[in-house]
C-alpha cells in the first residue's frame, strides 16, 4: 500500500511493523509527532505496546535499557538536546550489548536555541558504540527500521536511525508500506540470548576489573566489524523480498569521476539533481552517498573511490576546532591508502538553513577550479 | 509487636564486599528474606554496585541489573515492562538505592516512576552519605555532621530532606520506614509492600561504620538508638495520608545518640540541643499526621 505520510509517521510505522513490545519517550521538537502518533495507535488499540511515558530522555533510555535486558523488543525516538541528555545511557545500551533501535531527527543544538536540521547532534554522539544510519528520504526512513531491528539483535549493538528534521520529518512523500505477514516473515521475533530469568538468576553489568575491561570493549569492536557483511545481508534479503535496498555507501553519476560530491541524509537528495545536471559539462563528477557512518564503512569506501581525484565533501555539522566530522573521519580512514583523493572540507546548512542546488554547484565548481582546497574548512553560504 | 516467623532463605550468599558491621549488608539480607526468590534487584550507583561482587562472580541467587546512578526508577520502570510483556506479572521488581540515588541524583527518575505509579518496590538505603566515594555530605546527611565535604570547621549546615514528606505528596500506595534493630518491623514492612501493587517506597536507615565514625558492632545499637532518640521514627504510609506510627516506648534524648558517632563528636551543647529542638518539631509534626 503506498501513502503519502511524513517521515515522522514513517517512523511510527516501522515502530509498528517491526512488533516492538516498549516504547519509552519524553517528547522533543521535531521528534514530537513521532510519541504522538504512536500515542494514538495504542490508543486505538492498534498496537499492542506498552509506552513509558517518562519524565526525561534519560530516563527514556535508562528505561528501555531495563525492558531490552528483561528481553523484549525496545524503540525510543529524540533529538538535539534530548540525545545530548541521554549520553551517559547511550554509552550503557552499548555496553550491556542491547540491540534498542533509537530515531533522531537531527537538529542543532543551543544556544542560540534552534530547531532546524543539523547533524551535531548525532555526530556527537558517534563515540558511544552505536550503528548509526542516516537516511535520504522517508521510504528509506520506514525501512531501515525494519532492517535495523535485524542488524542489531544480530550483532547485540544499539542501533540510531537518522533523519533530517522537516526535510523529512514533516515533509510528506509517497512511502510503500509494506504489510504485517511481510515484515513478521522478514523480521522474526526478538529471542534474546540471556534475558532476566528468575530461575537462572544471573547479574548484569558488574563492575569489572582492569583484568578484563579491556576484552568487554574489544568484543564490541569485533561487533562492530561483523556489522558491513550482517547489513548487508540483511539488506540483500530486504531487497529479494521488498524490492528496495539501500547500500552503506551508494555511488550515483558518471562511473569515472574524477571528482565525487560525498553527502549524507537529505542533501545527498538536491546533490543528485546538481550532479544530474553537471554531466557531459567538462569535468566528469559524481555523488557518493554516506548511509552508514557508524561502523564506519571503510572498505565500501575504498572501492568506491577508486580513480577519483578529489572528494568534495559537504558537513551539515561542525566540530569546532577541527571542521567537518564526516571530512574528518574520510581524512582519517584514507591515511594509511596509497590512493588518496584531495578531500575538500565544505560546511554548510548548519541549524537548518537551506543547501541548495546553487550552493552544491559552488562546492563542485571550487573543487574542480582548485589543486588543492586553499583553506581547511571551506564555507558554503557564509554571510561574512 | 508480635511475633514472626523469619524465613530461613538466604539470597545473599557468602563472599560479598561489604566493609565489616555494614548496616546495609543486614537490612540486605533481612530484605532478600521477605523478598523471596521471585524478585529481580536493580541497583543503581551505591556501594551495592561493588558489594555483591566484581566479575565473573555474584554472591545475589537473584537477577540483579546494575544500572547507571541516575535511573533507578526508570531502569526499573522498563524491567516491570518488559516482565509484564513477558507475562510474568508475580515476579517483584526492586530497586535499592543509596542516599545520594534517592535524594539528590535519582529524585527525577525516582519522582517520574512514582507519578506514573510504577510497580515495583523502592528501597532507599539511606546511610546519610556518599559512603561508596569516601563519605562527602549529601542532602540526606544530617545537621551539624561531618563528612569529607562537610569538615568540622564547616560541617553540614541544613537539615537532611524529608524525603518521606516527597514521596507521600506523589500518593503512592505504600511508604515506611524502617531499620535493622527492628527486624520484625523491617520484614513485615517489605512484606506488606510486596502484596500491594503501584510504587512502593521503603526508607531504610543502615548506619555505616566507616562513614560515622562508630566501631562496627554497634551498628545495631545505633539503629536502635536512632529510633529511641526519635531522629529516625518508624511509621507507614497509606496513599500519602494514612500515618501509621510505631511507636517506641523506650525514648532518650538525641544526645545519646550523637555521642556514640565520630561525625557528631565536634557538636557544641547548643547544637546538640539545636538538633533536640528540630527532633522534637519533626515528631509533633509526624504525631499530627498520624492523628488527621
Amino acid at each position: 500500500m503506498k501513502r503519502v505520510i511524513t517521515g515522522n509517521q514513517a517512523v511510527a510505522y516501522g515502530v509498528i511493523l517491526s512488533r516492538v513490545d516498549v516504547i519509552s519517550a519524553y517528547p522533543i521538537t521535531p521528534q514530537t509527532t513521532i510519541v504522538e502518533e504512536l500515542s494514538e495507535l495504542i490508543a486505538n488499540g492498534r498496537l499492542n505496546t506498552r509506552f513509558l511515558k517518562v519524565e526525561s530522555e534519560h530516563s527514556a533510555m535508562a528505561a528501555l535499557i531495563g525492558a531490552a535486558t528483561g528481553g523484549v523488543r525496545c524503540f525510543t525516538a529524540t533529538s538535539s538536546h534530548g540525545l545530548a541528555y541521554m549520553h551517559e545511557m547511550l554509552h550503557w545500551a552499548s555496553g550491556a550489548r542491547l540491540p534498542i533501535v533509537l530515531v533522531n531527527v537531527n537538529r542543532a543544538i543551543g544556544p542560540p536555541w534552534n530547531i532546524w536540521s543539523d547533524q551535531s547532534d548525532s555526530l556527537s554522539q558517534r563515540d558511544t558504540g552505536w550503528i548509526q544510519l542516516y537516511c535520504e528520504n522517508n521510504q528509506e526512513v520506514l525501512d531501515t527500521i525494519l532492517q535495523a531491528y535485524r542488524v542489531a539483535e544480530s550483532v547485540k549493538l544499539p542501533v540510531m536511525v537518522v533523519l533530517d528534521a522537516y526535510v523529512l520529518s514533516h515533509t510528506s512523500e509517497p512511502v510503500e508500506i509494506p504489510t504485517m505477514e511481510e515484515v513478521d516473515a522478514f523480521l522474526p521475533a526478538y529471542c534474546p540470548d540471556y534475558p532476566i530469568d528468575i530461575q537462572e538468576p544471573m547479574a548484569f553489568s558488574v563492575i569489572t576489573t582492569p583484568e578484563y575491561f579491556l576484552e568487554f570493549r574489544y568484543k564490541i569492536q569485533k561487533a562492530m566489524e561483523e556489522v558491513p557483511e550482517v547489513a548487508k545481508k540483511v539488506n540483500d534479503e530486504f531487497r529479494s523480498r521488498f524490492g528496495r535496498g539501500y547500500a552503506a555507501i551508494e555511488r550515483y553519476g558518471e562511473g569515472e569521476a574524477e571528482v565525487l560530491l560525498v553527502t549524507s541524509g537529505t542533501v545527498t537528495s538536491t546533490s543528485r539533481t546538481v550532479v544530474q545536471k553537471l554531466k557531459g559539462n567538462g569535468t566528469k563528477i559524481g555523488g557518493m552517498k554516506i548511509k552508514r557512518f557508524r561502523p564506519f564503512p571503510f572498505e565500501e569506501i575504498y572501492e568506491e573511490i577508486r580513480g577519483v581525484r578529489k572528494l568534495a565533501v559537504i558537513d551539515r555539522n561542525l566540530s569546532a576546532g577541527v571542521g567537518g566530522i564526516f571530512a574528518q573521519e574520510l581524512k582519517a580512514s584514507l591515511y594509511s591508502r596509497e590512493e588518496r583523493p584531495e578531500i575538500f572540507s565544505f560546511i554548510s546548512g548548519l541549524g537548518g538553513r537551506d543547501i541548495t542546488p546553487n550552493l552544491i554547484e559552488e562546492a563542485i565548481q571550487y573543487t574542480v577550479e582548485h589543486p588543492r582546497p586553499e583553506e581547511e574548512i571551506l564555507w558554503l553560504g557564509l554571510k561574512k | 509487636m508480635r511475633k514472626m516467623e523469619i524465613p530461613l532463605s538466604e539470597n545473599l550468599g557468602h563472599g560479598h564486599l561489604a566493609c565489616a558491621g555494614c548496616g546495609a549488608a543486614v537490612s540486605m539480607r533481612l530484605t532478600l528474606k521477605a523478598l523471596g526468590e521471585k524478585t529481580v534487584m536493580v541497583f543503581p550507583a551505591s556501594c551495592w554496585s561493588i558489594v555483591p561482587g566484581f566479575w565473573p562472580y555474584s554472591s545475589f541467587r537473584i537477577p540483579v541489573i546494575h544500572a547507571g546512578f541516575v535511573t533507578g526508577g526508570a531502569t526499573a520502570s522498563g524491567v516491570r515492562a518488559a516482565l509484564d510483556v513477558r507475562g510474568d506479572h508475580e515476579s517483584v521488581v526492586t530497586v535499592w538505592a543509596g542516599d545520594g540515588g534517592t535524594f539528590d541524583i535519582g529524585l527525577q527518575a525516582l519522582s517520574g516512576a512514582a507519578e506514573r505509579n510504577e510497580d515495583f518496590i523502592y528501597i532507599c538505603n539511606d546511610n546519610e552519605g556518599y559512603m561508596n566515594t569516601g563519605t562527602q555530605r549529601s542532602s540526606a546527611t544530617p545537621l551539624f555532621a561531618w563528612t569529607t565535604t562537610t569538615p568540622v570547621m564547616q560541617p553540614k549546615e541544613n537539615p537532611k530532606k524529608d524525603i518521606m514528606a516527597i514521596m507521600a505528596d506523589h500518593h503512592i500506595p505504600y511508604a515506611a520506614t524502617a531499620t535493622i534493630a527492628y527486624p520484625e518491623d523491617l520484614l513485615r514492612k517489605i512484606d506488606k509492600a510486596k502484596r500491594i501493587r503501584g510504587t512502593r517506597f521503603i526508607h531504610l536507615l543502615s548506619p555505616c561504620p566507616p562513614g560515622w565514625r562508630i566501631p562496627s558492632e554497634l551498628t545495631i545499637k545505633i539503629s536502635r538508638l536512632a529510633v529511641r532518640s526519635r531522629v529516625f521514627p518508624l511509621y507507614e504510609i497509606e496513599n500519602g495520608n494514612t500515618y501509621t506510627l510505631q511507636e517506641e516506648s523506650h525514648v532518650v534524648p538525641v544526645k545519646e545518640y550523637l555521642k556514640m558517632q565520630g561525625r557528631f563528636s565536634h557538636l557544641s551543647d547548643s547544637e546538640v540541643e539545636v538538633i533536640q529542638k528540630n527532633v522534637e518539631r519533626s515528631w509533633e509534626r509526624l504525631l499530627k499526621k498520624a492523628e488527621a
